[in-house]
């Protein structure tokens, strides 16, 4: 299959393998930003390929995971009022909140739907005006042009019973957050493509000069993933802390100024909770005072709900990349996909659920 | 009309099903007089009696029920009709049985369109030709509207079981080759991209279609395969897993060697779903010993709905319970059940 094939091919994959041993000389911990690298990288077996001297560490980019149990509580309980029309994305229906998961509401009559775009919710809201649709806004800077211009267009159409639940987040802030940290192991960043693709890779140039690493903009097949990390290797056998795009048929530096333009007409930078990390200063996006109307938080009465999370689980150390999945003494055992105990257990994308999907016999790893 | 000399029977008075259709009077009457009998007629069911009376060739019997909810209930090759034909017929011959018959159980909403029940019902017994199965017993209810979503069709049936072979999903032995007979995914990712809402337009047909006649000749050529399975709901990754619980045996898959159709694997790369997940209605997991598996291929593929069959792994003494991937890459990664509902109602 054209632009799939060539980026899953074999022989490629040796040679770059074979480039990346010749090339370190030391040990080097690198970061892949993104859960859909993470789930890549655990599908097609690439920590196993790597020579012992890299060691790739799980980063934050996973919308599902770092959405705080709060807010998901928040959704079910939206979800569950009388003439609401409640839609997600679909590997949001499963996450549970501290009691149920969205499945479990639309089974006790709650009207829960799978859609694939906010525009789609946004259709609904038009075909059924005496409704309340609400669309559940997680994600990165990857989905929030698209949720931006839901909103936008429902103002420009008078849509009134359209609203989101907001918990949109930005990668900046986190690479920020975890290279400050006193324990702080990661030496290099392979960044999301597709975040990159939305904002362009000049905003990672500050933090390369600030941190000293080097950051590489880098796609989701074998072949991608490779070629990031080898050109990571090199930039740290070198010494170089730069931005260096090896995901070219995707990203530019610039990014997509249409979209960085209707995210910022409908959304503002704001302090944000990250799940298992906690909260990380102008790490979010809130809708501006002018579109505050369709946020689905003020609309509803749910200010009041608060949630901890499991003493058990260490998913902050993970996602941080301090701490393994299987490392984890609840892997596996009280923490399954089944009944997760935290972040990045709960989603396909998170570190700990592509661990139990594809590696959770040692054997294997 | 078509001409003069049309039929002088009223047609059907009306365009959707009514309550009366399934109270059992006049309406009832028509409905299985104008849409059911002419479609499904037979020397059983022409007598209309409350039950079919049956003699069978074998002493032992199989006999199974499946239900068939899927949405939309027409979608790119197959209806819910054939579906349900084709469902049970396979359930049947997947333990070794020849299907005989089958019985029909209808539910249907209040408003349904006619048209659309005449064409379900005309596929339906498309199906059950293509299977030689006869359909001999039946039944209709209808429901209030909202009470349903169209169409429910429950099917049981009964087949024969012939002598000599011992199929069973606990048979397998290491060195076993596993057989898959076609392309994985069709049917689930058909339904997937003919359901509304989403966006794009695909070119993929549901492989919904009996699987009997190749079994019958498979089990002619080799009757001592271990275990047979058709990998619907769960999809190849489901049946894989269970054969390896079963059996406490591992399965070895070598991921180049799994047939993919392109545009079932575009739509899964846009979806994020794997093929291994999805539902099929017309293939068939074999688990063969290693002598017979190319004999077992060959018979496989001369037939249409086994032309893409291929061998996709072997069971081993390793990883017992286990279904382990081999990637093009000479990594390994674990082969799981599907997490949960990936999909739409499918069958």
């Amino acid at each position: 299959m054209k632009y799939l094939d060539e980026y899953r091919d074999p022989g490629l994959a040796r040679l770059l393998l074979a480039e990346i041993a010749r090339t370190a000389s030391r040990r080097w911990t690198i970061m892949e930003i993104c859960g859909g690298q993470t789930h890549s990288i655990m599908r097609n077996g690439i920590d196993q390929l790597l020579p012992d001297v890299i060691e790739l560490v799980h980063g934050p980019g996973c919308p599902v995971c770092v959405t705080p149990l709060e807010t998901i509580d928040r959704a079910l309980a939206i979800a569950s009022m009388q003439g609401v029309i409640f839609t997600s994305f679909g590997d949001m229906l499963r996450v549970p909140g501290s009691s149920d998961d969205l499945f479990t509401v639309r089974s006790r009559g709650g009207d829960v739907r799978m859609v694939y775009s906010p525009l789609e919710a946004l259709a609904l809201a038009r075909r059924h005006p005496d409704r309340e649709v609400v669309f559940f806004a997680v994600g990165f800077e990857t989905t929030a042009p698209a949720n931006a211009m839901a909103v936008r267009q429902a103002a420009r159409e008078g849509i009134g019973n359209f609203s989101v639940l907001c918990s949109q987040v930005m990668v900046p802030p986190a690479m920020r957050a975890i290279l400050s940290s006193s324990d702080n192991r990661v030496q290099g960043f392979l960044a999301a493509g597709h975040v990159c693709a939305v904002t362009g890779y000049a905003e990672y140039e500050p933090i390369c000069r600030e941190f000293l690493v080097p950051v590489v903009p880098t796609g989701f097949e074998p072949v991608d993933l490779l070629a990031g990390i080898l050109k990571t290797v090199e930039l740290l056998e070198e010494g170089r802390a730069e931005v260096v795009n090896r995901y070219g048929r995707v990203v530019s530096r610039e990014g997509n100024p249409l979209a960085q333009e209707t995210l910022a007409r409908v959304f503002e930078v704001a302090d944000r909770q990250w799940r298992g990390i906690g909260m990380i200063a102008r790490s979010g996006l809130q809708l501006r005072p002018e579109f505050s109307r369709f946020d689905a938080s003020l609309r509803f009465d749910v200010g009041h709900i608060r949630t901890g999370e499991s003493p058990l689980c260490q998913s902050g150390l993970v996602l941080q990349g301090h701490l393994k999945p299987d490392a984890c003494p609840v892997f596996g055992k009280e923490c399954t996909p089944q009944h997760p105990l935290g972040a990045t257990m709960v989603s396909s994308e998170g570190a700990c659920s592509a661990y139990y999907r594809y590696h959770r016999n040692p054997d294997l790893t | 009309m078509n001409g003069p000399f049309s039929c002088p029977l009223p047609l059907l008075r009306h365009e959707t099903v009514q309550m009366a259709h399934g109270a059992g009077g006049r309406l009832s009457q028509e409905l299985t007089r104008q849409v059911f009998m002419p479609h499904f007629g037979n020397d059983f069911l022409d007598l209309l009696d409350d039950q079919a009376k049956l003699s069978l060739p074998s002493a032992r019997t199989a006999f199974t029920t499946d239900t068939y909810v899927v949405s939309p209930y027409v979608f790119p090759g197959g209806t819910i009709g054939s579906l349900a034909v084709n469902g049970t017929v396979n359930d049947l011959a997947v333990g070794g049985a020849r299907p005989l018959y089958l019985s029909a159980g209808f539910v249907l909403e209040e408003g349904f369109p006619l048209a659309a029940l005449d064409r379900i019902v005309s596929s339906m017994a498309e199906a059950a030709r293509k299977a030689e199965v006869l359909i001999v017993c039946g039944d209709t209810k209808v429901v209030q509207k909202g009470s349903c979503d169209g169409i429910f069709i429950n099917t049981s049936g009964i087949g024969s079981l012939r002598d000599g072979v011992s199929l069973s999903c606990r048979n397998l032995q290491p060195g076993d080759r596993i057989l898959l007979s076609g392309t994985a995914g069709d049917h689930g990712m058909s339904i997937m991209t003919a359901r509304e809402g989403l966006s794009f337009q695909s070119g993929i047909s549901s492989d919904c279609a009996p699987l009997n006649h190749m079994i019958a000749a498979l089990l002619d050529a080799v009757p001592g395969i271990h275990a047979m399975r058709d990998p619907t709901r769960g999809g190849v990754a489901a049946v894989l897993n269970e054969l390896a619980a079963s059996s406490a045996a591992g399965i070895d898959i070598e991921e180049r060697a799994v047939p993919v159709r392109a545009e079932v694997r575009g739509a899964c790369e846009l979806l994020g779903i794997d093929p291994l997940h999805v539902a099929n209605e017309g293939k068939l997991i074999a688990a063969v010993p290693a002598a017979d598996a190319d004999a077992a291929l060959d018979v496989m593929r001369s037939f249409g709905e086994g032309r893409d069959a291929a061998i996709i792994g072997s069971v081993c003494g390793d990883h017992p319970g286990m279904v382990v991937m081999h990637t093009a890459f000479g990594s390994r990664r674990i082969v799981d059940l599907p997490a949960g509902e990936q999909l739409p109602r499918i069958c």
